[in-house]
This record gives C-alpha cells, structure tokens and sequence, in this order.
C-alpha cells in the first residue's frame, strides 16, 4: 500500500488526462505524446548515470575528491566543477544524484551549489543552440552573468548549510 | 538519444571493469543504483505526465502573445512562472526561444523564460526535497529565479 501511495500524483494526474480525453481528444492525445518522449527521454539518460554514480560511490576515494572538490581547493575546485557540469547531458534533474555523491565524497557546498548553476547555464551541446539562435552577445552575457552569480550563492549557500547536514538525504535512503 | 548511446557504452565498459576487479563492490555499486532508480520513479513519472499536460496546453503562439514587446513586467512575470513550473529538454530549449522571439515575444521575456526552465523546477521540487532537503531545495531554485531575472534585466539594458 505505501508502494502504491508514493504513485498518488501520477494517479492523480492520469485521472485528470481521463478528463481531457473526454473533453478534448486531440490535447489527450498530444500530451500522451509528449509524455511518452520525455519518458523514453528519461530512460535513456537516467540509468546510465545511476550506474555510474553507483560505481563512483564504490571506487572513489574520498581523499582524492576532497582534494578536487574540498573546502580548500581553491581554483582546482572551480575548474573541476565546470569540466564536470560542461560536459554534461540532460535535464537538471540527473544533477541531484551526482551532487549527492559528490557531497558524500566530500565536496564543499559552495562547488556543489557551483555545479548545479554550472549545470543549468554552461552545458556544452546546448551552448551550440544558444549560439547559433540568439548570438554571441547574448551567450556570452548568459554564460559569464551566469557562473560568477552561482559562484557567489555558493560561498553564500555554504555559510548557511553544513555539509553533513544535506546529507541526511540520501537518495538511497529506504522511504 | 545520442548522448543515451554513448552514456550506456560508458556505463556499460565502467561496469565491466569494476566486475573484473571486484565482484562484491559491483554488485553493492548496482544495488545502490536500482534503489536509486527506484526512489525517483514515482516523482518521475508524475513530473513527465505534469509537463506534458502542460506543454501540450501552452502552445508557442500562446506563449508569445502572453510575453509580446508591449508585455513589460506583467510579461517578465508570466515568463518566470511559465518557465519555473514547466521542464524542457535543454537541447529544445534554445529553438523553442527562437521560435518565440521570431512570433513576436520580446528578447529579456524570453531570456527569463529560457533561463528558468532550465535552471529552476517546480516541478521536480518533491524530488529535490527528497535528495537535499527543503530548505536547500527552496533556496536553490529561489536563487536561479534571481539570477534569471537579474540576467533579463541586464539583456533589457544591453540589448534592447
């Protein structure tokens, strides 16, 4: 029963699309599409990155991580973290798990508030839509307006939270 | 789709190795990796049916006359709210604001609108709760909607 309970939203919105499909067949219709794709989409980027975090969290050493990522890596830090975040594919939402291993192997906060910005402005493959879209000057504006401001929420974010305090949550934490 | 490819080869080649070297290790790396999996699902597919009811509603002529040039702040608000409550695969992203700006919605609208479909997520909020906790979670995407803001204001001056 609490297996079914944590599906409630989805039930709750298939129940609404049931709705729709009643009222309106074509937008049923096109949001099971869209659904559908971003499933697939899903399928093909989540496990994959699961697999790897799980075999992160197993072979990494968290000496060497602290050393990339610690509290004192100074420049080191911010240059491995947009490598990391630069070279990534997917929604934000693939982010979460890797920042959570990241903080369990010892990353500061700051880096891993870093990341997640990093992540959402600077990634690679999608910098070359921004480009050609809307122009140098707007990606530039984006980029480097983007970065210095998750820079300085993550030294702010860093005096706030405790490391060991974000980690209660863990994502593998039986619910 | 591509990127999938090349992510599972290199999962795949990593998993290989590490069973090679170490049997136990890889099968507790794979464990902690199903129940993962398993955690997120139920959000998961709740956020993909939430986004896709919502995307097949909100159509780009709709979109572009909320945000028109004449929109102003009532417009760069709109754009925040369609853009923190709707999730996007990044690559469309970038096109799906192109297709906008070409219909008649205005650059710093758009930029806002651009800027925080991909950085801030109402809609994965459940699920980001779940991995940092709320307040981290909160103050997260409240931060992204500054800089997202902030970032249309300076487009606003710079570029209009």
């Amino acid at each position: 029963m609490t297996k079914l309970k944590r599906y409630r939203f989805f039930f709750i919105l298939l129940f609404g699309l049931l709705l729709i499909t009643f009222m309106n067949q074509a937008i049923a219709m096109k949001t099971v599409q869209l659904t559908g794709k971003s499933i697939l989409d899903m399928l093909f980027l989540l496990p994959p990155i699961f697999i790897l975090v799980g075999l992160l969290d197993q072979w990494i050493k968290k000496e060497s991580l602290i050393r990339y990522m610690g509290e004192k890596s100074g420049i080191y830090g911010v240059f491995f973290t947009l490598l990391l975040a630069t070279v990534a594919a997917g929604p934000l939402y693939i982010a979460f798990p890797i920042a959570v291993l990241l903080l369990k192997k010892g990353a500061s906060v700051r880096y891993i508030v870093f990341f997640l910005g990093a992540w959402s402005t600077v990634k690679l493959p999608v910098l070359v839509y921004e480009f050609t879209s809307f122009g140098s000057k707007f990606t530039l504006i984006h980029i480097c307006f983007g970065l210095v401001f998750y820079y300085l929420t993550g030294i702010l974010f860093e005096k706030i939270y405790d490391q060991q305090k974000l980690l209660k949550y863990h994502l593998t934490k039986e619910v | 789709m591509i990127s999938g490819i090349i992510l599972y080869t290199i999962a795949t080649i990593y998993l290989v190795i590490s069973f090679t070297k170490d049997k136990h290790k890889t099968m507790v790396a794979l464990l902690s990796s199903w129940k993962m999996f398993r955690n997120v699902l139920p959000d998961l597919l709740a956020i993909m049916l939430f986004v896709g009811l919502a995307l097949s509603l909100l159509t780009p002529s709709l979109i572009s006359s909320i945000i028109g040039e004449n929109s102003g702040l009532l417009g760069i608000i709109y754009s925040t709210i369609i853009g923190s409550i709707a999730l996007v695969p990044s690559f469309i992203v970038f096109p799906l604001g192109y297709t906008l700006v070409q219909n008649g919605a205005a650059l710093p609208q758009v930029a806002v609108l651009m800027s925080t479909l991909m950085s801030v997520g109402l809609a994965t909020l459940s699920m980001e709760q779940k991995t940092f906790g709320r307040s981290f979670a909160i103050a997260r995407n409240i931060s992204a909607i500054i800089m997202s803001l902030l970032f249309a204001l300076i487009i606003w001056v710079v570029m209009t």
